[in-house]
């Protein structure tokens, strides 16, 4: 009887699960995976929710599932875990400019945010660089994402809220 | 955590998911509604975000005592909800629609902030996840009161009309449930009283500086979370339709 993969081999084959909304990127890079134990011939992936309203999370917990079932594990356990909350830190650099020559801004690094003010972001336009940019809408097509405008090259982007 | 703490706190959860929940309802009537496309979506991000706040603090209260948030969500009646009664009025106009929604993420922000710090680490923890995504609410809101409220004479009195409808009801926010208290003294959920004087200070220097003014007589303040409009009743009844109908929604 072949052994049963060990972690690295299980972070190996979640690498290869892609987010459900961004396709170019995977859901190891975007940082929703925080840990893999294997307990005897069980598999335990735990993971973190990127936007708790995000409707991509069952399509991403399924995802998880399939990839280490395919590893020949019987049992398959996701477990989530909310702290510490995700943030668009957890995006790996390489992730990130992934994202920006799929045509979405990344987002930039957090930093304290005042409760109540309104916080305006430097975005760099993805198409042309520019940073003379504006927010068009908060929201866009995703939770996890606003609408811009570049006033250079006139062109509308998407870009990775800042969370 | 003894009994009456326990108690206590599935109440307070209770009510934290159904504002959530109504609330989000309210709001996703608007899809396909919007006045203009980019809106209609912005509020549909925000509904779809405040049912995800309700999910989480359903969740907890699952951890509490078992109970099953779908169940919770779809299959109890109106006289047993706890919503507050400002989240269940009619969707009215977008000016009513916004500042409800402002109104709420300013109080929302403010009680998440401090939440963060409660001794009750599931409820910390939560609190922490949300309070990272209320904050684009609340630009959006504060953003829109501005708009209409020095926009054209038409959205300014629609938006002073939106605030003399619903200043008394947004003090409800504040009105602690019955037996809240000990969850204050354990240092489990922030005590609203201090968090009135933040939000008032913060909601009425936004709303002045909009040119909007806070009416003289607050109107009615409902105290009791036992207690609904007449609108609840007909919400649930659109809500909980399919999910009465057939609780496994299978069949298209």
């Amino acid at each position: 009887m072949t052994p049963l993969p060990n972690a690295e081999q299980i972070w190996q084959a979640l690498a290869q699960v892609p987010d459900p909304e961004i396709p170019v990127i995977n859901v190891v890079e975007m940082g929703i995976v925080r840990d893999v134990q294997v307990e005897g011939g069980k598999a335990v992936v735990t993971m973190t929710p990127t936007f708790s309203g995000c409707p991509a999370l069952y399509v991403i917990r399924e995802g998880l599932e399939q990839a280490v079932r395919g590893l020949g594990f019987a049992e398959v356990e996701v477990r989530t875990v909310l702290f510490p909350p995700w943030s668009t830190d957890c995006i790996t650099p390489e992730a990130k400019a992934k994202l920006e020559r799929y045509g979405i801004a990344p987002p930039r690094p957090t930093s304290e945010f005042g409760l109540i003010e309104l916080e305006l972001e430097l975005v760099r336009c993805p198409r042309c660089g520019s940073l003379d940019t504006a927010v068009k809408n908060t929201f866009g097509p995703t939770l996890c994402k606003s609408i811009y405008v570049c006033n250079v090259c006139r062109e509308p982007f998407e870009s990775f809220k800042t969370l | 955590m003894n009994e009456q703490v326990k108690q206590a706190l599935i109440a307070k959860l209770t009510a934290l998911a159904d504002d959530e929940l109504i609330l989000a309802h309210r709001d996703s009537e608007w899809v396909g509604h919007g006045p203009i496309l980019e809106e209609d979506i912005a509020l549909a991000n925000i509904a779809q975000d405040e049912l995800g706040h309700a999910t989480l603090w359903y969740g907890l209260r699952s951890t509490l005592d078992g109970s099953d948030p779908d169940r919770l969500a779809f299959l109890r009646d109106a006289a047993e909800f706890h919503n507050c009664e400002l989240v269940e009025l009619p969707k009215g106009d977008w000016a009513f629609t916004l500042l409800r929604q402002y109104l709420f993420d300013a109080y929302e922000a403010l009680w998440l902030s401090a939440a963060k710090d409660s001794t009750y680490k599931p409820l910390a923890e939560v609190a922490a996840k949300i309070l990272r995504e209320e904050r684009f609410h609340l630009q959006h809101t504060q953003a829109w009161v501005e708009r209409l409220g020095l926009g054209t004479e038409e959205s300014n009195r629609r938006m002073q009309a939106a605030l003399d409808a619903q200043w008394g009801y947004a003090q409800q926010l504040f009105v602690p449930l019955e037996g809240e208290g000990v969850l204050v003294a354990e240092g489990i959920v922030p005590d609203l009283g201090g968090l009135k004087q933040t939000w008032l200070l913060h909601t009425t220097q936004h709303l002045q500086n909009s040119g909007l003014k806070l009416p003289l007589q607050p109107g009615y303040q409902p105290t009791s979370r036992q207690m609904h409009t007449e609108h609840l009743w007909s919400l649930l009844a659109e809500m909980q339709s399919t999910a009465r109908w057939d609780a496994e929604a299978k069949v298209w």
